[in-house]
C-alpha cells in the first residue's frame, strides 16, 4: 500500500514509517499540514495517517480540504488528547477512524488495514455468508457451522464472530471490538473482552485440532490467515 | 416560573411590609375623617337643638302654651319630623302637645344629655338624642333629634372605607407581584446561565441589558469574574495538552521502540522485553486515566449533552460482564427499569459503570453476589451498584475518591487507584451525586443523576 504519514514529531513519524515500510508499504512523509496538504491532493494513496496537531495548518483542516475536493482516500486521525469530543470532531471533519497517542504500533496497523479493506470490498453486493476455512457463517438465518456442524450461539457472541469474520486475516483490537460489536467508545483497559474471546472460543475451536481464533500478543485477536 | 416561587421573592416581601405600612396608614386616616365628620355633625345637631330649647324656653315664658303651638304644627308638617322632636308635658309627664305621642323612656348619657327611642312614621325605632328642660310653673319640654341620619352617614363612611382598604390591597398585591414579576425575570436570567457555566459550558455570560442598572453592574462583574476564570481555565487545559503531546509522545517512543526490540530478540530476551512492554503499559494506561480525569472534570469534554437511555446503558454493561462474573462464580444480577433517562455522555457514563464493576468483580470472592440497578424517580436517575466483597471501611469511604488512593488490604490488586477518581469525575460532570456505603457485608456505590426533565 502506499500510504502517507503527516506528522510534526519527528520521532513518532520516523517509527512511524519504519514500522509501515518494514510491514512492506510505501511511505510519503510530510511534517506540516501545508506540505502535507500539497502532497495528499497531487499525489495518489491507499490510506493516509494525519495528526490532528500540527504546524502551518492543522490535521483536521487537512481532513476537511480533502473531503471538500472528493478525495476519499480513508484517513486516520491521530491526536494526543484522546476524549470524546475529539474524536467526533475528528469524525465529523471527515476522519474515517481515530486513534489517540500513544498507540501500539499493532492498533495502527490493524486499523489501517480494516480502512483499506473496507474501501476496496465496500462496492459488492451485501454478502449473505462468511467463510473462514471450515467455518461458515449464514447471515440470513443466523446460523455458524464447523465442518457442516451446527453451532449454537448467543446474539452477542454471534456479533463478535461476524466482526471477527469480516476482518478475516486481519489483527482486530479490544478497542475495535469495544467499538463495533458493543457501540462503545473507549479504551477498555479491563479483561472483560478476553473473557468474552475465551468463551467464543470454547463454542468454536473445542476438541478441534486448529484452533481458528488466535492471540495476537500485545494487540488483540485474529480469525483465520 | 411559578406564582410560589415569586411570593418567596425579596421584592415580593418588601411589598408585602409596604403594602402593611400603607394598610395601617389608610385605616388611621380614614378613622380621623370618620371622627371629624361624626363630631362635626354632632356638634352642629347639639347647636341646633340648643337654639330650638332657648327658642320654646322664651316663647313659653312669654305667651304660654299658645305661643309654642304653631311652632310645633309647623314642625309636624316638616319633610322629615324626626330631626326636630319636640314634647311638652305636664308634671306627671303626660303629653299636653308635641310630636312625639307619649313621654319615652329617658337614659342619661351624661352632660345633660338623654338618649331615647322614638316611632318613626314609617313605624321603624330609631335612636333619637336631646335636652329636658323644666319649664315652670309645672310643665316638662323634651327637645330631640333622631340620630338616624348620623348612623346613616357613619355607614357610607364605613363602605367607602372598607372599599378605599380593598383597592389598596388590591393595587398593593398586582403592584408587588408585577415588580417581583420584573425583578425575578432578570435574576432567572441570571441563574440560568450561571446553571449552563457550572454544567460547563465556560462561554455562557450573564445577560446585560441597556438600562445599567444594579443588576447589569452585578452581571458585568460577574462576567469579568468569567473571563477570568475561562482564561485560567483554558490555560490549565491548555498546559494539560502540552503535557499530553509534550509526555505521552516519548512514552510511545519508548514503547513502540521496545516493541522493535522484541521483533528481532532472542526467546530468552523476549520475556524481559515484554515484561518492560507491559510496565510500559501499565504507565501510559495510568497516565491516559490522569488525563481524562483531568480532562472530565474540567468540564472540556465539551461535548452536547445527549438524551441518554441509562436503562440500555446498564444492561448492556451488565451483559458485558455477565461473562467474566459466571467466570469467577459470582452472581450478577441487573435491574433497570424503563424510562430511567437522563442527559449525558453515553460513553463517559458507561466507562463509569465498567470501572465500578470492574471493581465490584475484582474485589468479590467466588460465590458472591454483584448487583447493578437503575432506577428512575420523577426527579432522579439513580445507578447502584453493590457487592458482598470486602466493602471498604467507614472511614476511608471518601479518601478512596482521591486520585492514587488505595484501600490497603488491597494493594496487592492490580490497579493504579484511579477507578473511582474516574467515576467522581464523570459523576461531577454530570452533576449526579456520589454515594459510597455499607452494603452488609460490602460496598454499594450510587449515583444520581438529575432526570432528564429535572437536568
Amino acid at each position: 500500500m502506499r500510504i502517507l504519514v503527516i506528522e510534526d514529531d519527528a520521532s513518532v513519524a520516523e517509527f512511524l514509517c519504519g514500522g509501515l515500510r518494514e510491514a512492506g508499504h510505501t511511505v510519503d512523509h510530510a511534517d506540516n499540514g501545508k506540505d502535507g496538504l500539497f502532497l495528499a491532493t497531487t499525489e495518489t494513496y491507499d490510506a493516509m495517517v494525519i495528526d490532528r496537531m500540527l504546524p502551518a495548518v492543522d490535521g483536521l483542516s487537512v481532513v476537511r480540504t480533502l473531503r471538500a475536493s472528493d478525495n476519499d482516500t480513508p484517513v486516520i486521525i491521530l491526536s494526543a488528547l484522546g476524549q470524546v469530543d475529539d474524536r467526533v470532531k475528528g469524525l465529523q471533519a471527515g476522519g474515517d477512524d481515530y486513534l489517540t497517542k500513544p498507540f501500539a504500533f499493532s492498533e495502527l496497523e490493524a486499523r489501517l488495514e480494516a480502512l483499506v479493506r473496507r474501501q476496496r470490498g465496500g462496492t459488492g453486493a451485501p454478502e449473505t455468508t462468511l467463510t473462514v476455512g471450515p467455518l461458515e457463517m449464514d447471515l440470513l438465518k443466523r446460523e455458524v457451522r464447523r465442518d457442516g456442524e451446527l453451532i449454537e450461539l448467543q446474539p452477542r457472541d454471534f456479533q463478535l464472530l461476524e466482526y471477527l469474520m469480516r476482518h478475516a486475516g486481519q489483527v482486530v483490537t479490544r478497542t475495535m471490538l469495544l467499538e463495533k460489536v458493543w457501540d462503545y467508545h473507549f479504551d477498555p483497559q479491563t479483561n472483560v473482552i478476553d473473557v468474552h474471546i475465551s468463551r467464543l472460543r470454547s463454542k468454536i475451536d473445542k476438541g478441534q485440532p486448529q484452533a481458528l481464533i488466535q492471540t495476537v500478543r500485545g494487540a488483540g485477536y485474529k480469525i483465520g490467515g | 416560573m411559578g406564582l410560589k416561587q415569586q411570593l418567596r421573592t425579596t421584592t415580593f416581601l418588601l411589598t408585602l411590609r409596604y403594602m402593611v405600612l400603607f394598610f395601617v396608614s389608610v385605616t388611621i386616616l380614614m378613622a380621623v375623617i370618620n371622627w371629624a365628620i361624626t363630631d362635626y355633625i354632632e356638634s352642629r345637631a347639639d347647636e341646633s337643638l340648643q337654639t330650638s330649647i332657648r327658642t320654646f324656653t322664651k316663647l313659653y315664658r312669654l305667651g304660654g302654651l299658645a305661643a309654642i303651638e304653631p311652632l310645633v304644627k309647623s314642625s309636624e308638617a316638616s319633610e322629615n319630623p324626626g330631626e326636630a322632636l319636640y314634647l311638652l308635658a305636664d308634671q306627671r309627664y303626660q303629653p299636653v302637645i308635641g310630636n312625639l305621642p307619649e313621654w319615652p323612656t329617658l337614659q342619661a348619657t351624661g352632660d345633660g344629655w338623654v338618649a331615647f327611642a322614638y316611632q318613626t312614621p314609617d313605624g321603624d325605632t330609631a335612636p333619637a338624642r336631646g335636652r329636658v328642660v323644666a319649664l315652670p310653673p309645672a310643665a316638662w319640654l323634651l327637645v330631640g333629634r333622631e340620630m338616624q341620619t348620623l348612623g346613616a352617614l357613619e355607614k357610607i363612611l364605613e363602605r367607602a372605607f372598607v372599599l378605599v382598604l380593598g383597592i389598596t390591597l388590591v393595587l398593593a398585591l398586582l403592584g408587588g407581584l408585577l415588580m417581583s414579576n420584573d425583578v425575578l425575570g432578570r435574576v432567572n436570567a441570571i441563574n440560568t446561565a450561571s446553571r449552563q457555566i457550572m454544567a460547563g459550558d465556560l462561554s455562557q455570560r450573564m445577560p446585560v441589558s441597556e438600562t445599567r442598572d444594579e443588576f447589569d453592574a452585578l452581571s458585568r462583574n460577574l462576567n469579568a469574574m468569567l473571563d477570568q476564570i475561562e482564561s485560567l481555565m483554558s490555560s490549565v487545559r491548555h498546559m494539560s495538552d502540552n503535557v499530553a503531546h509534550d509526555l505521552r509522545t516519548p512514552l510511545t517512543r519508548l514503547r513502540n521502540r521496545l516493541e522493535t526490540l522484541r521483533a528481532r530478540a532472542s526467546v530468552g530476551e523476549a520475556e524481559d522485553i515484554d515484561a518492560c512492554l507491559e510496565d510500559a503499559d501499565s504507565l501510559l494506561s495510568t497516565f491516559a486515566s490522569l488525563l481524562s480525569i483531568a480532562r472530565i472534570e474540567s468540564g472540556a469534554s465539551g461535548e452536547e449533552m445527549q438524551p441518554v437511555d441509562l436503562t440500555a446503558v446498564t444492561r448492556d454493561a451488565c451483559e458485558l460482564y455477565q461473562a467474566l462474573a459466571e467466570e469467577k462464580d459470582i452472581e450478577l444480577s441487573c435491574q433497570a427499569t424503563d424510562g430511567a433517562r437522563i442527559l449525558g455522555d453515553r460513553n463517559l457514563i458507561f466507562q463509569a459503570l465498567t470501572n465500578l464493576l470492574d471493581n465490584a468483580i475484582k474485589y468479590t470472592p467466588a460465590g458472591g453476589r454483584i448487583s447493578a440497578r437503575a432506577v428512575a424517580d420523577p426527579e432522579h436517575v439513580r445507578l447502584t451498584v453493590a457487592d458482598s466483597g470486602p466493602g471498604i471501611p467507614e472511614g476511608q469511604l471518601t479518601q478512596v475518591l482521591d486520585r492514587f488512593y488505595r484501600v490497603d488490604e488491597s494493594r496487592s490488586a492490580p490497579g493504579a487507584g484511579l477507578g473511582l477518581s474516574l467515576v467522581n469525575a464523570i459523576a461531577s460532570r454530570h452533576r449526579a451525586t456520589l454515594t459510597l456505603e455499607d452494603n452488609h457485608p460490602g460496598l454499594r456505590v450510587s449515583l444520581a443523576f438529575p432526570s432528564e426533565q429535572a437536568a
